[in-house]
C-alpha cells in the first residue's frame, strides 16, 4: 500500500496545484505530533477551539467549510449557548422575503457555515456551494478550496496542511516566481496563490496561549481534522469495544470448536 | 396425486409448513446433516465469509440508498450528509466502503484455495465457472459502486474504464456512448450506474445460490483432493463446520472492525474527497486495490485493443482452467512442481498489482510486462504441459486413512472412528 500511496501523493499535489504548474515533487512534510493520530487518538478540544478561532478570524475570509453546520461545533466541546451566540454573530442569506428580494439575517445553530462567495440562487437543498467565478475573480484567478475535507483530500493531510501554513519563505535567487504568486517550501511547484495567511500574534487567544505561526497552524489543523472526520472520537471508542468483543468471541468460539471436534480423528 | 412429503419435525407448526413446503427438511439436509469431508483446513472458511460479506454489503447498501442522491449535482453532498447528519451514517458507509475490500480479499483467497487444491477439476468444473461469473459480477458491481460518491477518482475512473470499450472496432464508440447515456460521463451515467449497482448484487445472490447448489450436488473438495469414499470420511456440516466457520467469521470481523474503526480510508484514494470535476484530470488515475492487477495487464500492452482483450482475457481464461490443467491430481500437496509454481503465479499477480499502482514508466513497465507474460504463460503453457510431465506423489487411500509416504502432515497412525451425530 505504501507504494501505491506514494504515487497518489503526486496526484493529490497536482490537483492542488491547479492551474497546472510544473509537476515537481515537493519535499515530504515533516511529521508533527497530533492529538487525533493513532488508534487511541482523541481530539485536543482546547486546540480545536483555538483552531476554530483562527479559522473564523483568518481563513473564513476566503475559505468555506461547506459541510459544517454551527450545531456541529458541539463536537469541539462548545456549549449550546456558545454555539447560539456564535451563529447569531454571523449574517447569512435567508432565502427571499415576501417581495421576492434576497433576505439576510443572523444564523441559527441549524444553519450551514457561512460561505464566503455563495451562489446567488442555490439549486441545492442542504448545501450552499461557492460561486466559483466570483471567488476566482476576487482572488486573482485562484480558487480557495473548501476546507471541510482538506485534511482527508491530501496525502499525509494534517502534516501537509501544517507544512504549507508554516512553509512560506523567500524564494531562492534562482527561482522564478510568477507575478502575484508566493513561494512555499511544501506546496507542489513551490508557487502558491495564497499569500502567507498566518503571522505571529495575528489572533489573540482567550486562554493566553501565545499565537505563534506554528501554534496557530497546529490549532487550525486540529480543527480541520475534526471538520473532516467529526465522527473520529466516537468511531475509535466504538472500535475498541468491537475489537475486544470479536477477540473474546474468537477465543470462545475457538474453544467451542476444539470441544466439538475433540471426537473427530 | 403425488405422495405428500412426510416431515419428521416434531414442532407442529414447523411440521405443518414442512409438509407443504419442505424448506426445513432442505435446510436440515443441506446445512445440518450435509456430509462434509472431515479434513478441511481454515482455507475452507472463505466461501462462508464471502457469503457473509455479500449479505453485509446488501444490507448496508440498502440503508445507504435511503439517504443517497444519484444525481451529479447532489451525489457528493449526499454522501457527506450520510457521513455527518444521518444517525450512524458514517458507520454504515464505512462498513460498506471497506466491505468491498473485505469481500474481494475473501473471494481472492477463496479462489486461490480452489487453485491450490484443484477444486476446479472434474466434477466441479461448472461450480468453478459459476464462481468466475460471480467474480465478474463483483467487479462490475464494485466498479459502479465506486462511481457513486462522485469524487474525482469516481469520475475519472469511470471515464477511463468505460473508455476501454472504445478500443473495439466499429461497435466500440457506440457502446461507450450507450454506457454513458451521453457523450461524456455525466448525470445519466451516474443514474444508470446507481440502478445497476443496486440490481447486480441480487443477481449475485442468484448466482451464489447456483454456486452453492452445484457444490451440494458434487460435494466439497478437500485438502487431499481425493474423493469421499465412505461415511467415515465425512462429518455432518452442523455442528462441525458451523462452529469452524464461526471461528473464521470472528477473525474476519476482527480485521473488518480494525479497518472500519481505525483506518476507514486507508484503502481509499485521497482524490475521492474532492468533488468530481470534469475540467481537471488527476495526474494518475488508479483503480481500487482489488482491480490493480488487471489494470497493470491493460497498461502493459502498447496496443489499446490488445490490452483490453488481455485484461478481459486474464479473467475469462479462468473459465477454461479446468481443461488447461491436464493433471488428474487435484491437490497441490501431491504435485511437487505445481505446489511451487502456483506461488510464482501468485507472486506475479501481486507484482502486477504493485505495477498497477504506479505510473507506467521505467521499471514498472518492464515488471508489468514480465508479470503479464508469466500470468498467461502459467495458464496457457505451464499447466497443460506440467500435467503430462509431473510425477505426482502417491495419493492416500482415503481421507480417513491418509497412510501413505509423503502424504502430507496427517498423523500416520490415525484410525477412523464412526462419527457420532450431534
Amino acid at each position: 500500500m505504501g507504494i501505491m500511496r506514494s504515487s497518489l501523493v503526486a496526484i493529490a499535489l497536482t490537483a492542488l496545484a491547479a492551474p497546472a504548474l510544473a509537476q515537481e515533487e515537493a519535499p515530504t512534510p515533516p511529521s508533527q505530533h497530533w492529538s487525533f493520530q493513532g488508534p487511541f487518538g482523541s481530539l485536543d478540544l482546547a486546540s480545536a477551539q483555538r483552531g476554530f478561532q483562527v479559522y473564523s478570524e483568518v481563513c473564513s475570509v476566503c475559505h468555506s467549510l461547506e459541510y459544517l453546520h454551527y450545531r456541529d461545533l458541539r463536537g469541539i466541546g462548545l456549549s449550546a449557548d456558545q454555539i447560539k451566540a456564535i451563529a447569531a454573530s454571523v449574517t447569512v442569506p435567508q432565502g427571499l422575503d415576501d417581495n421576492g428580494d434576497p433576505k439576510e439575517g443572523p444564523a441559527t445553530p441549524a444553519d450551514q457555515f457561512k460561505v464566503p462567495y455563495p451562489l446567488p440562487n442555490p439549486l441545492q437543498i442542504g448545501v450552499t456551494h461557492t460561486n466559483e467565478k466570483a471567488d476566482r475573480a476576487a482572488h486573482n484567478g485562484a480558487l480557495p478550496p473548501d476546507l471541510t475535507l482538506i485534511v482527508n483530500a491530501r496525502e499525509n493531510g494534517p502534516n501537509y496542511v501544517y507544512a504549507v501554513l508554516t512553509g512560506y519563505a523567500d524564494a531562492p535567487a534562482s527561482f522564478k516566481l510568477m507575478e502575484g504568486m508566493n513561494y512555499n517550501k511544501f506546496f507542489p511547484g513551490h508557487q502558491i496563490a495564497m499569500p502567507q495567511p498566518l503571522h505571529d500574534d495575528q489572533v489573540t487567544y482567550a486562554d493566553g496561549t501565545k499565537a505563534t505561526v506554528e501554534q496557530m497552524s497546529h490549532d487550525v489543523v486540529t480543527f480541520l481534522a475534526w471538520a473532516a472526520n467529526p465522527e473520529m472520537v466516537q468511531r475509535k471508542q466504538m472500535g475498541w469495544r468491537w475489537v475486544l468483543f470479536f477477540l473474546v468471541m474468537a477465543g470462545l468460539t475457538y474453544a467451542v470448536k476444539r470441544k466439538v471436534w475433540a471426537d473427530v480423528h | 396425486m403425488a405422495e405428500a412429503h412426510k416431515s419428521e419435525f416434531s414442532n407442529p407448526l414447523v411440521n405443518w409448513i414442512d409438509t407443504r413446503l419442505p424448506i426445513f427438511t432442505m435446510m436440515q439436509k443441506e446445512y445440518g446433516t450435509f456430509p462434509t469431508p472431515k479434513n478441511f483446513n481454515y482455507f475452507w472458511n472463505f466461501g462462508a465469509l464471502a457469503t457473509v460479506s455479500l449479505v453485509i454489503m446488501i444490507v448496508t447498501g440498502i440503508f445507504l440508498a435511503m439517504n443517497y442522491q444519484p444525481n451529479a449535482q447532489l451525489a457528493f453532498d449526499s454522501v457527506q450528509h450520510i457521513m455527518r447528519d444521518v444517525n450512524y451514517g458514517w458507520l454504515i458507509r464505512y462498513i460498506h466502503q471497506n466491505g468491498a475490500s473485505m469481500f474481494f480479499i475473501t473471494v481472492y483467497i477463496h479462489i486461490f484455495r480452489g487453485m491450490y487444491y484443484g477444486s476446479y477439476k472434474s466434477p466441479r468444473e461448472l461450480l468453478w465457472m459459476l464462481g468466475v461469473v460471480i467474480l465478474l459480477l463483483m467487479m462490475a458491481t464494485a466498479f459502479m459502486g465506486y462511481v457513486l460518491p462522485w469524487g474525482q477518482m469516481s469520475y475519472w475512473g469511470a471515464t477511463v474504464i468505460t473508455n476501454l470499450f472504445s478500443a473495439f472496432p466499429i461497435v466500440g464508440k457506440p457502446i461507450v456512448t450507450f454506457l454513458w447515456g451521453g457523450y461524456s460521463v455525466s448525470n445519466p451515467t451516474l443514474n444508470r450506474f446507481f440502478s445497476l449497482h443496486y440490481l447486480l448484487p441480487f443477481v449475485l445472490v442468484g448466482v451464489v445460490f447456483l454456486h452453492v447448489a452445484a457444490l451440494h450436488v458434487v460435494g466439497s473438495n478437500n485438502p487431499l483432493g481425493i474423493d469421499v469414499k465412505s461415511p467415515q470420511d465425512t462429518v455432518p456440516f452442523h455442528p462441525y463446520y458451523t462452529v469452524k466457520d464461526s471461528v473464521g467469521l470472528c477473525v474476519f470481523f476482527l480485521v473488518y472492525a480494525i479497518l472500519v474503526f481505525f483506518a476507514p480510508n486507508f484503502l481509499g484514494d485521497v482524490n475521492n474527497f474532492i468533488p468530481a470535476n470534469p475540467l481537471q484530470t488527476p495526474a494518475d488515475i488508479v483503480p481500487e486495490w482489488y482491480l490493480l492487477p488487471y489494470y497493470a495487464i491493460l497498461r502493459s500492452v502498447p496496443n489499446k485493443l490488445l490490452g483490453v482483450c488481455m485484461m478481459f482475457g486474464s479473467i475469462l481464461i479462468l473459465f477454461v482452467l479446468p481443461w488447461l490443467d491436464t493433471s488428474k491430481v487435484r491437490s497441490a500437496r501431491f504435485r511437487p512442481i505445481y505446489r511451487q509454481i502456483i506461488w510464482v503465479w501468485l507472486a506475479a499477480v501481486i507484482v502486477l498489482g504493485v505495477c498497477g499502482a504506479h505510473k507506467p514508466e521505467g521499471i514498472w513497465v518492464v515488471l508489468a510486462r514480465i508479470g503479464t507474460l508469466y500470468y498467461f504463460l502459467h495458464f496457457l503453457v505451464i499447466l497443460p504441459i506440467l500435467g503430462k510431465l509431473e510425477r505426482p506423489l502417491p495419493l492416500p487411500e482415503s481421507i480417513s486413512r491418509p497412510v501413505i509416504v509423503g502424504g502430507g502432515p496427517m498423523p500416520s497412525g490415525a484410525t477412523a472412528k464412526p462419527m457420532e451425530k450431534a
